[in-house]
Protein backbone atom coordinates (compact mmCIF):
# COMPACT_ATOMS: atom_id res chain seq x y z
CA UNK A 1 0.00 0.00 0.00
CA UNK A 2 1.31 3.25 -1.02
CA UNK A 3 1.27 5.89 1.90
CA UNK A 4 -0.45 9.23 1.38
CA UNK A 5 2.05 11.84 0.93
CA UNK A 6 -0.25 14.45 2.50
CA UNK A 7 -0.49 12.27 5.88
CA UNK A 8 3.36 12.54 5.96
CA UNK A 9 3.21 16.17 5.33
CA UNK A 10 0.47 16.66 8.12
CA UNK A 11 3.45 14.30 10.62
CA UNK A 12 6.35 16.83 9.44
CA UNK A 13 4.57 19.85 9.77
CA UNK A 14 2.66 18.85 13.07
CA UNK A 15 5.67 16.98 15.26
CA UNK A 16 8.19 20.41 13.97
CA UNK A 17 5.21 22.77 15.04
CA UNK A 18 4.52 20.82 18.40
CA UNK A 19 8.70 20.79 19.21
CA UNK A 20 8.78 25.17 18.56
CA UNK A 21 5.41 25.66 20.35
CA UNK A 22 5.48 23.29 23.87
CA UNK A 23 8.02 24.99 25.14
CA UNK A 24 7.41 28.65 24.34
CA UNK A 25 3.33 27.97 25.54
CA UNK A 26 4.38 25.64 28.53
CA UNK A 27 6.94 28.36 30.18
CA UNK A 28 5.28 31.23 30.74
CA UNK A 29 6.78 32.10 33.91
CA UNK A 30 10.23 33.78 34.13
CA UNK A 31 12.57 31.39 34.88
CA UNK A 32 13.71 32.25 38.96
CA UNK A 33 16.85 30.01 39.06
CA UNK A 34 19.90 32.02 38.55
CA UNK A 35 22.01 28.73 36.90
CA UNK A 36 18.83 27.99 34.16
CA UNK A 37 18.92 31.42 33.21
CA UNK A 38 22.65 31.61 32.93
CA UNK A 39 22.34 28.45 30.69
CA UNK A 40 19.63 30.10 28.58
CA UNK A 41 21.22 33.07 27.99
CA UNK A 42 24.48 31.23 27.01
CA UNK A 43 22.45 29.21 24.79
CA UNK A 44 22.52 31.30 20.91
CA UNK A 45 25.73 31.94 21.64
CA UNK A 46 26.85 28.60 21.60
CA UNK A 47 23.87 26.85 19.29
CA UNK A 48 25.04 29.84 16.80
CA UNK A 49 28.79 29.16 16.64
CA UNK A 50 28.41 25.56 16.42
CA UNK A 51 26.32 25.37 13.67
CA UNK A 52 28.26 28.48 11.74
CA UNK A 53 32.18 26.42 12.13
CA UNK A 54 32.77 24.66 10.33
CA UNK A 55 30.24 24.31 8.02
CA UNK A 56 31.03 28.29 6.63
CA UNK A 57 33.82 26.02 4.88
CA UNK A 58 32.15 23.66 2.76
CA UNK A 59 29.08 25.76 2.38
CA UNK A 60 30.89 27.18 -1.14
CA UNK A 61 32.12 25.49 -4.49
CA UNK A 62 35.70 25.20 -2.39
CA UNK A 63 37.53 26.22 0.95
CA UNK A 64 39.36 29.16 -0.37
CA UNK A 65 36.31 31.08 -1.51
CA UNK A 66 34.60 30.32 1.77
CA UNK A 67 37.57 31.16 4.03
CA UNK A 68 37.29 35.04 1.94
CA UNK A 69 33.75 35.08 3.16
CA UNK A 70 34.58 33.42 6.47
CA UNK A 71 37.19 36.11 7.22
CA UNK A 72 35.32 39.42 5.74
CA UNK A 73 32.27 38.50 7.81
CA UNK A 74 34.27 38.25 11.22
CA UNK A 75 36.24 41.56 10.20
CA UNK A 76 33.02 43.08 9.34
CA UNK A 77 31.30 41.62 12.48
CA UNK A 78 33.85 42.98 14.90
CA UNK A 79 33.68 46.35 13.69
CA UNK A 80 29.57 46.21 14.49
CA UNK A 81 28.52 46.61 10.62
CA UNK A 82 24.85 45.57 10.49
CA UNK A 83 23.17 42.25 9.58
CA UNK A 84 22.69 42.83 6.06
CA UNK A 85 26.10 44.63 5.69
CA UNK A 86 27.62 41.53 6.68
CA UNK A 87 25.69 39.21 5.38
CA UNK A 88 25.97 40.71 1.89
CA UNK A 89 29.59 41.52 1.36
CA UNK A 90 30.80 38.13 2.34
CA UNK A 91 28.56 36.66 0.08
CA UNK A 92 29.73 38.83 -2.68
CA UNK A 93 33.24 38.29 -1.58
CA UNK A 94 33.07 34.37 -2.11
CA UNK A 95 31.54 35.26 -5.71
CA UNK A 96 34.09 37.20 -6.53
CA UNK A 97 36.69 34.52 -5.06
CA UNK A 98 35.16 32.38 -7.09
CA UNK A 99 35.04 34.67 -10.22
CA UNK A 100 38.93 35.22 -10.00
CA UNK A 101 40.00 32.39 -9.24
CA UNK A 102 38.00 30.10 -11.74
CA UNK A 103 37.22 27.44 -9.23
CA UNK B 1 1.77 51.90 20.35
CA UNK B 2 0.68 51.32 17.36
CA UNK B 3 3.90 53.30 15.83
CA UNK B 4 6.52 50.69 18.11
CA UNK B 5 4.86 47.95 16.78
CA UNK B 6 5.43 49.13 13.35
CA UNK B 7 8.86 49.94 14.14
CA UNK B 8 9.80 46.52 15.42
CA UNK B 9 8.47 45.66 12.64
CA UNK B 10 10.00 47.34 10.05
CA UNK B 11 13.23 46.15 12.24
CA UNK B 12 12.89 42.75 11.57
CA UNK B 13 11.63 43.17 7.83
CA UNK B 14 15.69 44.93 7.13
CA UNK B 15 17.12 42.06 9.37
CA UNK B 16 14.90 39.37 7.41
CA UNK B 17 16.51 40.33 4.19
CA UNK B 18 19.54 38.46 4.61
CA UNK B 19 17.39 35.01 6.18
CA UNK B 20 15.35 35.49 2.76
CA UNK B 21 18.57 35.46 0.59
CA UNK B 22 19.89 32.31 2.30
CA UNK B 23 16.79 30.76 2.42
CA UNK B 24 16.40 30.72 -1.49
CA UNK B 25 19.27 29.61 -1.57
CA UNK B 26 19.16 26.39 0.30
CA UNK B 27 15.39 25.98 -0.25
CA UNK B 28 16.73 26.08 -4.26
CA UNK B 29 18.43 22.94 -3.70
CA UNK B 30 15.31 21.52 -1.77
CA UNK B 31 13.76 21.95 -4.51
CA UNK B 32 15.88 20.06 -6.75
CA UNK B 33 15.89 17.29 -4.53
CA UNK B 34 12.01 17.40 -4.70
CA UNK B 35 11.90 17.09 -7.61
CA UNK B 36 14.15 14.20 -8.34
CA UNK B 37 12.35 12.13 -5.46
CA UNK B 38 9.77 12.66 -7.68
CA UNK B 39 7.27 15.64 -5.98
CA UNK B 40 5.03 17.89 -7.94
CA UNK B 41 5.70 21.62 -7.15
CA UNK B 42 2.75 22.09 -5.38
CA UNK B 43 3.58 19.36 -2.70
CA UNK B 44 7.61 20.85 -2.22
CA UNK B 45 5.63 23.87 -1.48
CA UNK B 46 3.45 22.47 1.01
CA UNK B 47 6.47 20.69 2.59
CA UNK B 48 8.39 24.15 2.57
CA UNK B 49 5.47 26.38 3.91
CA UNK B 50 4.67 24.35 6.36
CA UNK B 51 7.74 23.11 7.45
CA UNK B 52 10.16 25.95 7.31
CA UNK B 53 12.80 23.59 8.23
CA UNK B 54 15.92 22.74 6.00
CA UNK B 55 17.18 19.33 7.39
CA UNK B 56 13.86 18.17 8.29
CA UNK B 57 12.85 18.38 5.05
CA UNK B 58 15.49 16.80 3.36
CA UNK B 59 14.85 13.74 5.54
CA UNK B 60 11.54 14.35 5.30
CA UNK B 61 11.56 13.78 1.56
CA UNK B 62 13.68 10.65 1.45
CA UNK B 63 11.58 9.17 3.99
CA UNK B 64 8.66 9.64 1.38
CA UNK B 65 10.56 8.10 -1.32
CA UNK B 66 11.62 5.54 0.64
CA UNK B 67 7.95 5.28 1.53
CA UNK B 68 8.99 5.18 5.45
CA UNK B 69 6.34 3.81 8.16
CA UNK B 70 4.37 7.23 9.63
CA UNK B 71 5.47 6.52 13.09
CA UNK B 72 9.24 6.55 11.34
CA UNK B 73 8.41 9.72 10.09
CA UNK B 74 7.57 11.30 13.14
CA UNK B 75 10.44 10.01 15.04
CA UNK B 76 12.76 11.11 12.37
CA UNK B 77 11.17 14.69 12.40
CA UNK B 78 11.37 14.70 16.89
CA UNK B 79 15.07 13.64 16.51
CA UNK B 80 16.41 15.86 13.72
CA UNK B 81 13.95 19.12 14.85
CA UNK B 82 14.42 18.93 18.49
CA UNK B 83 17.04 21.73 19.19
CA UNK B 84 14.22 23.91 18.39
CA UNK B 85 13.11 22.82 21.91
CA UNK B 86 16.07 24.75 23.36
CA UNK B 87 15.82 27.56 21.04
CA UNK B 88 11.91 28.12 22.05
CA UNK B 89 13.20 27.20 25.82
CA UNK B 90 15.42 30.77 25.26
CA UNK B 91 12.84 32.69 23.51
CA UNK B 92 10.40 31.90 26.03
CA UNK B 93 12.16 34.39 28.87
CA UNK B 94 13.05 36.59 25.84
CA UNK B 95 9.83 37.67 24.85
CA UNK B 96 8.02 40.78 26.06
CA UNK B 97 6.07 39.33 29.20
CA UNK B 98 2.98 42.04 28.28
CA UNK B 99 2.63 40.56 24.77
CA UNK B 100 -0.34 38.92 24.81
CA UNK B 101 0.01 35.38 24.88
CA UNK B 102 -1.57 34.23 21.90
CA UNK B 103 1.46 35.31 19.62
CA UNK B 104 3.55 32.93 20.96
CA UNK B 105 1.29 30.36 18.85
CA UNK B 106 2.30 32.41 15.71
CA UNK B 107 6.01 32.97 16.54
CA UNK B 108 6.40 29.21 17.35
CA UNK B 109 5.84 28.80 13.55
CA UNK B 110 8.84 31.41 12.53
CA UNK B 111 11.41 29.28 14.96
CA UNK B 112 14.05 29.02 12.91
CA UNK B 113 17.66 28.55 13.60
CA UNK B 114 18.02 31.66 11.63
CA UNK B 115 15.05 33.67 13.10
CA UNK B 116 16.13 32.28 16.46
CA UNK B 117 19.75 33.44 16.05
CA UNK B 118 18.80 36.89 15.06
CA UNK B 119 15.93 37.67 17.43
CA UNK B 120 17.31 36.28 20.96
CA UNK B 121 20.53 38.26 20.06
CA UNK B 122 18.48 41.84 20.17
CA UNK B 123 19.20 43.82 22.91
CA UNK B 124 15.89 44.32 25.14
CA UNK B 125 13.26 42.28 25.49
CA UNK B 126 11.49 40.75 22.30
CA UNK B 127 8.36 42.06 20.37
CA UNK B 128 6.46 39.53 18.57
CA UNK B 129 6.04 42.26 15.83
CA UNK B 130 10.03 41.93 15.50
CA UNK B 131 9.76 38.07 14.65
CA UNK B 132 6.54 38.85 13.03
CA UNK B 133 8.68 40.90 10.29
CA UNK B 134 11.57 38.13 9.95
CA UNK B 135 9.03 35.93 9.54
CA UNK B 136 7.42 38.02 6.77
CA UNK B 137 10.43 38.01 4.34
CA UNK B 138 12.23 34.57 5.35
CA UNK B 139 9.04 32.47 4.79
CA UNK B 140 8.35 33.85 1.08
CA UNK B 141 12.27 33.41 0.57
CA UNK B 142 12.12 29.97 1.69
CA UNK B 143 8.91 29.17 -0.15
CA UNK B 144 10.27 30.78 -3.25
CA UNK B 145 13.49 29.12 -3.38
CA UNK B 146 11.78 25.54 -3.07
CA UNK B 147 9.34 26.72 -6.01
CA UNK B 148 12.16 28.12 -8.55
CA UNK B 149 14.59 24.80 -7.81
CA UNK B 150 11.31 22.40 -8.91
CA UNK B 151 10.64 24.32 -12.02
CA UNK B 152 13.78 25.42 -12.89
CA UNK B 153 16.23 23.01 -11.99
CA UNK B 154 18.90 25.33 -13.04
CA UNK B 155 18.86 29.35 -13.67
CA UNK B 156 20.35 29.99 -10.71
CA UNK B 157 24.32 29.54 -11.68
CA UNK B 158 26.40 27.33 -9.54
CA UNK B 159 28.62 30.66 -8.37
CA UNK B 160 25.31 32.36 -7.16
CA UNK B 161 24.27 29.67 -5.02
CA UNK B 162 27.66 29.70 -3.71
CA UNK B 163 27.39 32.91 -2.39
CA UNK B 164 23.84 33.06 -1.42
CA UNK B 165 24.74 30.24 1.09
CA UNK B 166 27.38 31.82 3.03
CA UNK B 167 24.85 34.52 3.73
CA UNK B 168 23.45 32.69 6.56
CA UNK B 169 26.80 32.09 7.94
CA UNK B 170 27.51 35.96 7.77
CA UNK B 171 24.90 36.71 9.50
CA UNK B 172 25.25 34.34 12.52
CA UNK B 173 28.99 35.61 12.52
CA UNK B 174 27.27 39.40 12.49
CA UNK B 175 25.18 38.28 15.74
CA UNK B 176 27.37 36.75 17.89
CA UNK B 177 30.69 38.44 17.35
CA UNK B 178 29.66 42.24 18.49
CA UNK B 179 28.65 40.74 22.06
CA UNK B 180 32.04 38.95 22.25
CA UNK B 181 34.29 41.92 21.78
CA UNK B 182 32.73 43.17 25.18
CA UNK B 183 32.24 40.09 27.31
CA UNK B 184 35.30 37.71 27.84
CA UNK B 185 33.21 35.07 28.76
CA UNK B 186 30.99 34.99 25.04
CA UNK B 187 34.44 34.81 23.27
CA UNK B 188 35.56 32.10 25.18
CA UNK B 189 32.57 30.08 24.84
CA UNK B 190 32.22 30.90 20.79
CA UNK B 191 35.97 29.53 20.48
CA UNK B 192 35.45 26.84 22.57
CA UNK B 193 32.63 25.93 20.37
CA UNK B 194 33.58 26.36 17.19
CA UNK B 195 36.56 23.68 18.08
CA UNK B 196 34.61 20.74 19.70
CA UNK B 197 32.41 21.62 16.75
CA UNK B 198 35.22 21.21 14.33
CA UNK B 199 35.97 18.10 15.89
CA UNK B 200 33.09 16.43 15.85
CA UNK B 201 32.54 16.83 12.25
CA UNK B 202 36.37 15.38 12.05
CA UNK B 203 37.52 12.92 14.50
CA UNK B 204 35.97 8.88 14.03
CA UNK B 205 33.03 8.50 16.02
CA UNK B 206 32.38 11.98 17.25
CA UNK B 207 31.90 12.35 13.70
CA UNK B 208 28.97 9.68 13.61
CA UNK B 209 26.71 12.12 15.79
CA UNK B 210 24.27 13.46 13.44
CA UNK B 211 24.54 17.64 13.24
CA UNK B 212 21.31 17.98 14.98
CA UNK B 213 22.46 16.02 17.94
CA UNK B 214 25.75 17.92 18.01
CA UNK B 215 24.33 21.26 18.53
CA UNK B 216 22.08 19.92 21.10
CA UNK B 217 24.59 17.98 22.68
CA UNK B 218 27.23 20.95 22.82
CA UNK B 219 24.77 23.73 23.63
CA UNK B 220 23.77 21.49 26.76
CA UNK B 221 27.53 20.61 27.37
CA UNK B 222 28.96 24.53 26.72
CA UNK B 223 26.19 26.41 28.20
CA UNK B 224 25.69 24.04 31.08
CA UNK B 225 29.37 24.74 32.56
CA UNK B 226 29.51 28.15 31.60
CA UNK B 227 26.16 28.81 33.38
CA UNK B 228 28.17 27.18 36.34
CA UNK B 229 31.22 28.58 36.01
CA UNK B 230 30.06 31.92 34.62
CA UNK B 231 26.68 32.59 36.20
CA UNK B 232 25.15 35.54 34.85
CA UNK B 233 24.36 38.97 37.03
CA UNK B 234 20.15 39.66 36.53
CA UNK B 235 20.78 43.17 35.19
CA UNK B 236 22.46 41.12 31.88
CA UNK B 237 20.28 38.60 31.49
CA UNK B 238 17.37 41.21 31.04
CA UNK B 239 19.37 43.34 28.89
CA UNK B 240 20.98 40.45 26.53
Amino acid sequence: MRHNIYIYIFIMAGVTYLIRLLPLTLIRKEIKSNYIRSFLYYVPYVTLAVMTFPAILSATANIWSAAAGFTTALILAYHRRSLITVSLVSSVCVFLAELFTGL
Amino acid sequence: MENTRKDYFTAGIRDGIPICLGYIAVSFTFGIMAKNSGLSAWEAVLISASNLTSAGQFAGISLITAQAAYLEMAFTQLIINLRYCLMSCALSQKLDSRAPFFHRFFISYGITDEIFGVSVCKGGSLSPFYNYGLISVAAPGWVLGTFLGIVSGNILPARIISALSVSLYGMFIAVIIPPARENKVIAGIIIVSMILSLMFTKIPVLNSVSPGFRIILLTLLIAGIAAALFPVKEAETDEA
